[in-house]
């Protein structure tokens, strides 16, 4: 039903495909006859670059173009991308009229001009801001261009709201990540095209088929040790590869390990991008102790010993060292993110020096879109007496999984593969076509058989 | 089981049996199924466990291996299942029936729908695939119909098996009623498709007439979706002869509030994923049946408490889900009910319950008395705040209940006007 | 579920009968609802099989269908379906109060005040179950496209006059049922569930009887005896004693009693008409008995504040509904377009939202649950300091330093809200995570326009004060497009909508 647009032979090097791709779609955006053009993005492959790309070259011909994202911070980044790119561009950034609406780093950009009334910011050659507020500017003036970011994240219906304000667009999205959700049933639709609740390139494809869809076929961020795995459990129709080749990316500590399994852990991630560290099997609350402990230890250790990280964007020589900065904890629930926090706050103040206080500790949906050098990975199903649609959802263990440029532990209780193995499969179904969406099963089980090799037991 | 006399259906070279994995069709490996059951798995340990060589076995259809989805952690339902004991039976002999039943009414419908939507000779079913899947439609006579009776549930197998390979290249196919073999467990399962297709290209699809209608284009989805997992036992049965089955299965049901039929596309990826796992699970049978102490079987026929010892040695995993799918279920939630455990109250309620199984467990370690072992659980903590934020919310609504009683005022003012 | 309410049902478990989930009533409930318990016939979609139905308990109507095969037969029963349920369907079209209204001026296209017709009071539904809803919106897709002799002459089976009509109220409120907090169409299982936990499972007490045994078990005897009687109990011809709620009957009913009744009746015997009334009677009655039952244990619930705000919209939405009748348009479409579909969800979130925070602000149990997800806080006043905004008028924004010993899920610069003493509701910020439950908040408004707060509108030292994470009274969203705008990514315009073509009535019907 749609057409994926042929991508240049696996023969050439990443980065001339990531190239080849890129003109492609820019060539589409720009000068294409299609009113709508797809861009699938697996984690970490230059969606942004693409976006600001796509934007600087849309107003260098001269089509001024509003941008959509989904976040605040979002709209934020890319304002600061833009204007870092193209300093005498003019960029508007249109905001809420809550108190703080935008991040002051953008009042540093001269060209940026901020405000919560469109009308200040007419005749600017991009303008930027989130779906939300896009929605309440009226419709009577069309922009000829628009760049959907984060589509795959952005609900149909939101995307109803602004559609009317631009004629063509190019739509960027992650479709790994987590789908949007609503907070009420949206059954009696299910299935149909304009479904409300589904996303906005689900609806955009069912009404558009004939749109040609792109995408990004490299991946930056993930190292050699990741792609294959997130490509294959997340992506199983869009493909991608690493950027990077086996060692060329290295995570080293400067302190040798103590013989405990928290180091023997961080030792095999870092040789090997994945390690798993398995409690003994028991069934917890959502914040179990052990776990959250485990986690906050892994991360102090990390810190203590003075990893140093080596890859194309760390320079030659000793590489760049491992800050508080470049670690992040994801989980799947707040309460974890918050006792995990608090455990950290304890190291933090142990330690006087506060370092591990600033690592990133927050759920999936908010590590959407994120890079770090390491993850540690609280699993979604560790300790569960059962695997809830939540718990499952793919999304969520891509987000959690693909956040990492050089590697990531997990933090898991043992007896996860056979309560997958229990999980009742009667899920209802809907009439149509398939879905393209991989298997939260199937994707469960795979990650879950590549961390058993590197399984360390905390006893 | 009468083994294929086709040369593409018996196994490859060098393919060999995984061990404890025989009985279950492998992709890979499209003639497993055929293959003898493992040596523990005998037909004639399964029938001691059955009770005997005169105790009824109670064969497998495609209903009932579709519905292992619904709990696959529960290895009673598995081993008896597996050796064909016939649970209802069982169940009525430990005085919990079953209460499952069929309207007559809705049999009669559904059979007629189906005989109304066949009695073309398969020319409405073609038209409804032709439509959903964007093909053309055949002329009647460029539909190859072959003949698919035969004596005996194995010779008509065998009959579907030659009538496929009979739909010569290009040519449009359609199966009545055509049978198929699964091996499971040990034993044979005959299935029943309500019909199959072939398509010019080769492939086969399958197709599925129920009698729950289609309303505006939509199908009740937990309907939708037991229909999926009953034709994704036909794919994998069909995945020992040579073509290839397609992913989507074609759905027929009465259409709004009428008897003409409509379609829709059920789409199986899942659903075969799902049924391949939990046939593997069956063929764990022999672990289950080990730790069975000597000489337990399940005749309904013996004495109650003899039969209900025996049904306790094997470990359930009882859930309210079961009482709508599992002919035990009422003796098993008595017994977990019994027990206390936490989950007779529903799988959600485990969530935050930690290791806690059993209600006595978790009131006493959300009473705060430190001395119970509960109280020791990382569940304790949480438990206790709760129970003290519901004692306190009582007490407030309790103190202040009197004061209350005034907000009747605007039910009193809708009774002026009502 | 939440962990309170899986505690409640485990409560019930131990002392064998329901324990409360809630202490108010969170949903209106008519003084005369007009109760309507409906049984349809196995196997065909939407065919009724019998309806006992009215307002007052001891004075129900009963209507069945002898044959429900026989199209002449279900029309006719249809047609006194609806001219039993019209009258009260229509019964508060006509006294109404005026109200003020925003629209967009279709000149200026700016928002005006205009006066329109609220309805004071609205009818309400009561269904035993949730099956008995979608009961209600079947019945309602089923009739409402069917024509009339007078809007189709030509027509072989003409509906009965007022039957159209009929559909399209029970589709108004079985759409309107599926609204987080409406109160239209209820079914008296999920007004049950909602304020009493059983010690079953949430499946379990979809059964209405097993539900009210562990409401009410006769003396002597526990909630689980009581509920297993209620589920299986068979007198000596094989038939429950306590018939399903509907509006599936039991397989055995149908095949050992209804079989044999209808065989007679299609031969002719006489007195068979009779029977089958009474044999479908035998199945309805217990189920109204436990209709009203639920309904006397929900009367015993003072009503929760917010109730008749959210009523207040019920009546709206009879209004409205009122309002497109008179104004002759056609039936509600068969599916909803692309601007329809996301005009409703938005709407229902927005419900929703508000639902859950008015149904915490009501109820300390419910507010229970929310301080134990972390999403609010009981705390106490530890220290008061007066600071003020910066800028040309500086308005007082205060310090406050609060303890709490619950554990809310906070972030520097979260918002808070509180409801004020005197009605109304105040917003602060999380200025500060001071201590081990000691936080400090900004109050940013709900102070008056002074440049001194109101009095009362600061807390004092020692006040114990609940505050929300969660807003009150939750924003709508932006306005979409009106359907003839859809944009190309959802279709384009839908086209002009007319009257839908009814549903083909064919001798494929009924067999």
């Amino acid at each position: 039903m749609t057409t994926l647009v042929e991508q240049p032979g696996a023969a050439a090097s990443p980065a001339q495909a990531a190239a080849a791709a890129t003109e492609a779609i820019l060539s589409a955006a720009v000068d294409g006859t299609h009113r709508g053009v797809v861009v699938n993005s697996p984690p970490g492959a230059g969606k942004s670059t693409l976006v600001v790309r796509a934007a600087l070259e849309l107003a260098a011909a001269g089509h001024p173009l509003m941008v959509i994202a989904q976040t605040n911070a979002q709209v934020d980044d890319l304002v600061d991308r833009l204007a870092t790119a193209e300093a005498e561009l003019p960029v508007g950034r249109l905001h809420s009229s809550e108190p703080k609406p935008y991040d002051p780093v953008l009042d540093r950009h001269p060209s940026v001009r901020t405000s919560a009334k469109p009308a200040d910011l007419a005749g600017l050659d991009v303008v930027v801001s989130t779906a939300a507020k896009w929605a309440w500017v009226s419709s009577e003036e069309r922009w000829r261009h628009a760049i959907v970011d984060e589509a795959y994240q952005m609900r149909s219906d939101a995307l109803l709201a602004v559609a009317g304000l631009f004629e063509r667009a190019l739509f960027v999205g992650d479709p790994g990540q987590l789908d949007p959700f609503s907070q009420v049933g949206a059954e009696q639709w299910a299935g149909q095209a304009h479904d409300p609740s589904a996303s906005a390139v689900s609806t955009l494809l069912a009404h558009n088929p004939q749109l040609p869809q792109h995408r990004l076929p490299v991946s930056w961020r993930l190292p050699h040790s990741a792609a294959a795995l997130v490509s294959e459990a997340f992506y199983p129709y869009t493909p991608f590869r690493s950027g990077t080749g086996p060692g060329d990316r290295r995570l080293a500590f400067g302190a040798p390990a103590d013989g405990s399994p928290w180091d023997a852990v961080l030792d095999e991630a870092a040789d090997a991008g994945w390690g798993l560290l398995e409690l003994p099997a028991a069934r917890t609350p959502r914040t179990d102790p052990e776990a959250v402990a485990a986690v906050a230890r892994l991360v102090h250790r990390m810190l203590e010993r003075e990893g140093r990280t080596h890859g194309e964007r760390d320079g030659s020589g000793g590489g760049a060292v491992l800050g508080p900065e470049r670690i992040a904890v994801g989980t799947a629930h707040r309460d974890q993110a918050a006792a995990v926090r608090a455990a950290l706050a304890g190291y933090a103040s142990a330690e006087g020096d506060g370092r591990a206080a600033r690592v990133t500790v927050d759920t999936a949906n908010r590590l959407q879109g994120r890079e770090f050098d390491v993850t540690v990975v609280l699993h979604p199903l560790s300790g569960r007496p059962d695997a809830t649609e939540f718990h499952l959802e793919t999304g969520r263990l891509c987000v959690l999984a693909s956040r990492h440029r050089h590697a990531c532990v997990v933090v898991c209780r043992a007896g996860v593969a056979e309560l997958l193995d229990d999980h009742p499969a009667t899920e209802p179904v809907q009439l149509g076509p398939a879905s393209w969406a991989p298997d939260g099963w199937e994707a469960h089980q795979a990650v879950l058989s590549q961390l058993a090799e590197h399984r360390v037991p905390l006893a | 089981m009468t083994p294929s006399s086709l040369p593409k259906q018996t196994p490859p070279s060098g393919t060999p049996e995984p061990s404890g994995a025989s009985g279950t069709p492998e992709p890979s490996a499209p003639g497993a199924p055929q293959a003898p059951a493992p040596a523990g798995a005998s037909p004639r340990r399964l029938a001691a466990l059955r009770g005997g060589p005169d105790v009824p076995h109670k064969h497998l259809d495609a209903r009932a291996l579709a519905a292992l989805a619904a709990n696959p952690g529960c290895r009673r339902r598995a081993l008896l299942d597996g050796a064909g004991v016939d649970k209802g039976a069982v169940a009525q002999a430990l005085g919990s029936p079953a209460p499952f039943g069929q309207s007559q009414f809705a049999l009669v419908r559904g059979n007629a729908f189906e005989a109304r939507v066949k009695a073309d000779g398969g020319q409405v079913l073609l038209a409804l695939l032709c439509e959903q899947v964007g093909e053309a439609r055949p002329e009647p006579e460029q539909v190859v119909v072959p003949d698919v009776t035969a004596d005996g549930p194995a010779g008509r197998a065998e009959r579907t098996r030659l009538a496929l390979a009979e739909v010569p290249e290009g040519s449009w196919g359609l199966l009545d009623h055509p049978w198929l073999s699964l091996r499971v467990a040990g034993s044979t399962a005959y299935l029943e498709p309500d019909a199959l297709a072939v398509h010019p290209d080769g492939s086969l699809s399958i197709i599925e007439i129920k009698s729950f209608p289609i309303l505006d284009g939509a199908a009740d989805t937990v309907k939708a979706g037991a229909a999926a997992r009953q034709s994704a036992v036909y794919a994998l049965a069909l995945e020992t002869q040579p073509r290839a089955v397609r992913e989507s299965a074609l759905l027929v049901c009465p259409k709004d509030f009428s008897n003409l039929p409509a379609a829709g596309l059920l789409p199986l990826r899942k659903q075969i994923a799902a049924t391949r796992r939990q046939l593997r699970r069956l063929t764990r049978l022999e672990e289950i049946a080990a730790e069975l102490p000597e000489g337990v079987h399940f005749a309904p026929t013996q004495e109650p408490e003899e039969l209900a010892a025996a049904v306790e040695s094997v470990p359930a995993a009882y859930a309210p889900e079961c009482l709508s799918t599992c002919e035990l279920a009422f003796h098993c939630r008595q017994r977990a009910r019994g027990a206390g455990s936490v989950v007779a109250l529903g799988r959600s309620v485990r969530g935050e319950l930690g290791g806690l199984a059993t209600v006595p467990d978790v009131l006493a370690a959300a009473s705060g008395d430190p001395g119970s072992a509960a109280a020791q659980d990382p569940a304790a903590a949480l438990l206790r705040r709760a129970a003290a934020l519901r004692a306190q919310a009582l007490q407030d609504a309790a103190a202040r209940g009197p004061a209350r009683g005034s907000s009747q005022a605007p039910a009193a003012r809708d009774a002026e006007v009502g | 579920m939440s962990l309170l309410n899986a505690l409640a049902r485990m409560e019930a478990v131990a002392c064998g009968r329901a324990r409360p989930v809630a202490t108010v009533r969170h949903r209106h409930l008519a003084e005369r609802p007009l109760v309507l318990v409906p049984l349809a016939t196995a196997g065909e979609n939407g065919a009724p099989l019998g309806v006992m139905l009215g307002t007052e308990r001891s004075a129900p109507r009963i209507l069945t269908v002898a044959q429900p095969r026989d199209r002449d037969l279900r029309f006719a029963f249809l047609d006194r379906l609806a001219e039993a349920v019209l009258p009260h369907l229509e019964s508060c079209q006509d006294e109404v109060e005026l109200v003020e209204r925003k629209e967009t001026d279709p000149e200026s296209g700016k928002r005006v005040a205009v006066e329109a017709e609220l309805c004071t009071d609205a009818p309400q539904l009561l269904v035993p179950t949730g099956p008995g809803v979608d009961f209600v919106r079947l019945l309602g897709r089923s009739t409402r496209f069917r024509r009339t002799a007078e809007e189709d002459p030509e027509s072989e089976h003409p509906a009965p006059p007022r039957l159209p009509l009929l559909g399209r109220w029970l589709s108004h409120y079985g759409e309107r049922a599926r609204v987080p907090g409406s109160s239209l169409l209820l079914p008296v299982t999920g007004l049950l569930t909602r304020h009493w936990a059983t010690g079953q499972s949430q499946l379990e007490d979809q059964h209405l009887g097993a539900l009210l045994a562990w409401l009410a078990p006769p003396d002597g005897a526990s909630g689980a005896e009581a509920a297993l009687r209620a589920e299986l109990g068979r007198d000596g011809r094989g038939q429950l004693l306590v018939p399903p709620a509907g509006p599936a009957t039991d397989p055995a009913f149908d095949n050992e009693l209804l079989a044999p009744a209808l065989s007679r009746y299609d031969r002719g015997v006489p007195g068979a008409e009779e029977e089958v009334h009474e044999l479908v009677a035998t199945q309805l009655r217990p189920t109204w008995e436990a209709v009203w039952e639920g309904v006397g244990m929900l009367r015993t619930l003072p009503e929760a504040a917010h109730v008749p705000d959210r009523w207040r919209r019920d009546r709206q939405s009879y209004t409205h509904h009122r309002d497109r009748l008179r104004a002759a348009e056609p039936p509600q479409p068969r599916k909803d377009d692309a601007v329809t579909a996301a005009r409703k969800l938005a709407m229902r979130e927005q419900r929703q939202a508000e639902l859950e925070a008015q149904e915490a602000l009501d109820d300390p149990l419910v507010m229970a649950v929310r301080r134990l997800a972390g999403e609010a806080f009981s705390a106490e006043v530890l220290e008061v300091e007066m600071a003020y905004s910066e800028g040309k008028r500086p308005s007082p924004r205060p310090l406050v330093t609060v303890h709490t010993q619950d554990a809310p899920l906070l972030s520097d610069g979260d918002k808070l809200h509180r409801r004020l003493p005197e009605g109304g509701q105040q917003r602060a910020e999380l200025v500060e995570l001071a201590g081990p439950g000691e936080l400090v908040l900004r109050l940013v408004n709900g102070m008056g326009r002074a440049k001194e707060p109101a009095p009362g509108t600061v807390p004092r030292k020692g006040d114990l004060v609940c505050w929300t994470l969660f807003e009150h009274a939750p924003r709508g969203g932006p306005g979409l497009p009106e359907p003839e705008e859809t944009p190309w990514t959802h279709g384009g315009p839908p086209g002009e909508r007319g009257a839908e073509r009814p549903d083909p009535v064919t001798s494929e019907d009924v067999l």
